[in-house]
């Protein structure tokens, strides 16, 4: 007990590292993935392409290949940014890939009748897309796209291997200062099992409030 | 003897792959002409009718409406859509939407109405194919006679030059047929261009001013219903229809 209330503003700022990339790469991911989804049905060909490289290449490679590749791979361009803001471009890139195919399968799930329907009414490809299809296949991806992003909460935790301040990190300190290595990872666990609970939370509500109903 | 033409095919060929589905189809349809469309499955009649709004693409020929060829892709072919109404075997109502929603959308996005001039008109065409009760309600609640008839009321939402049916009364139970095929024949007497794929003879019989019967992807004849019904020339035509009217 003393681990966590002795060093309460250590494990807060890890604790907030990680909700903040967390948040911040979820939205990244959810953006990405939302247009490379659009992209992967699109009618235009160049477009399915370039999504379908997205999602192969990105959703094969190793995390922690990708956290290498942004953060000593970008600085030799030329594009030096804070370690956070890297970070958070290669969780919500990695992350992103998984979003558009849980995207993509939703919309799968809509009856392709209605999106031929749409069209026969003179309504475009990204009307229909996002009057027709895209309301009804948010209902089916609640759940996956909810699990995508609890994996994304926890993943964030390589983030803390190249100096991001963020949860897991915290044991390092905790560490040196002689603290009992158990109690301060089960502290550090309780702080993911409440970001993560609260994301499933936070789904729940969501398809309970627009999930499909049977 | 079309006078006016609406429609246009001239050597319109598709194929499936190796499948040569349309073969060199010919076919005219005038202003206010009602041409129902039999023939055995497997003829192509419903990917002639798919066709004509590009919800199919053909391999060669010529497809024009109104006097315009038929637009490849983009906003021009968006916009003939919007005059050339479709009604599929399958309803394809838009499920997340309520009944008057269904027929408002279109006329929102694609006509640019505002929302109360939309549902006032969506309110009329429900009340003419007789479901003004059931505006508020979801396609799922619906009978499939009765979601048809929202179908027709969607289509004709856009004030359509012409209408498409694709096998409308299909999937229906025999017992609602005849509400969706009454509201067909009043927009025939209303003098709509339709063009019509379907297994209902009656319907041929009565609201047609021409029978196309179809088999092997050619058209093998384009007469009035009496002439086809009567006395039909082809021998393809004569089987099909001792195999239908027996019973």
């Amino acid at each position: 007990m003393d681990v966590l209330t002795d060093n309460f503003s250590l494990y807060g700022k890890g604790f907030l590292g990680t909700v903040e990339l967390t948040v911040y790469a979820s939205l990244l991911a959810l953006a990405l993935g939302f247009v490379m989804a659009s992209f992967r049905v699109a009618p235009v060909s160049s477009l399915r392409a370039i999504g379908t490289v997205w999602v192969a290449v990105l959703r094969n490679t190793p995390l922690t290949l990708l956290f290498f590749a942004v953060l000593l791979g970008l600085p030799r361009f030329g594009l030096v940014l804070p370690f956070q803001l890297f970070a958070v471009l290669a969780l919500g890139c990695y992350t992103s890939a998984f979003i558009c195919e849980a995207l993509r399968s939703g919309i799968n799930t809509v009856p392709t009748g209605q999106g031929e329907a749409a069209r026969s009414l003179g309504m475009s490809f990204s009307q229909t897309l996002s009057n027709v299809v895209l309301p009804q296949a948010f209902r089916s991806v609640i759940p996956p796209v909810g699990s995508t992003l609890i994996a994304l909460a926890k993943n964030s935790a390589i983030a803390g291997a190249f100096s991001v301040t963020e949860l897991l990190g915290t044991y390092k300190t905790l560490n040196e200062l002689g603290y009992s290595i158990i109690w301060s990872f089960v502290w550090i666990a309780v702080g993911y099992l409440i970001i993560t609970l609260a994301i499933s939370a936070l789904f729940n509500l969501m398809e309970k409030r627009w999930g499909v109903a049977r | 003897m079309a006078v006016d033409p609406l429609i246009e095919l001239r050597d319109v060929n598709k194929y499936f792959g190796k499948l040569h589905v349309l073969q060199d189809i010919n076919l005219t349809v005038g202003r206010g002409e009602v041409v129902v469309v039999i023939g055995p499955s497997g003829s192509g009649k419903s990917t002639l009718c798919r066709t004509i709004n590009r919800l199919e693409t053909i391999e060669s020929g010529h497809i024009f409406i109104d006097g315009e060829p038929l637009p490849e892709e983009g906003k021009g072919l968006a916009q003939l859509r919007a005059e050339v109404g479709m009604v599929f075997q399958s309803f394809n109502l838009f499920a997340h939407k309520t009944v008057l929603a269904n027929v408002s959308l279109a006329q929102l996005k694609v006509r640019g109405r505002k929302k109360d001039q939309a549902d006032r008109r969506s309110r009329e065409l429900l009340e003419r194919v007789g479901l003004a009760e059931q505006a508020d309600k979801f396609p799922a609640q619906l009978s499939g006679g009765q979601q048809q008839r929202v179908a027709i009321a969607r289509a004709l939402a856009m004030d359509p030059k012409a209408l498409l049916f694709d096998e409308p009364t299909s999937a229906l139970d025999p017992e609602m047929i005849n509400e969706v095929l009454e509201v067909m024949r009043q927009l025939a007497r209303e003098g709509m261009t339709m063009v019509v794929v379907t297994h209902e003879m009656g319907f041929a019989r009565s609201a047609a001013n021409r029978v196309v019967f179809m088999a092997d992807g050619r058209i093998v004849e384009d007469r009035t219903p009496e002439d086809f019904f009567t006395a039909p020339e082809s021998d393809r035509a004569k089987d099909f229809l001792s195999k239908i009217l027996k019973h």
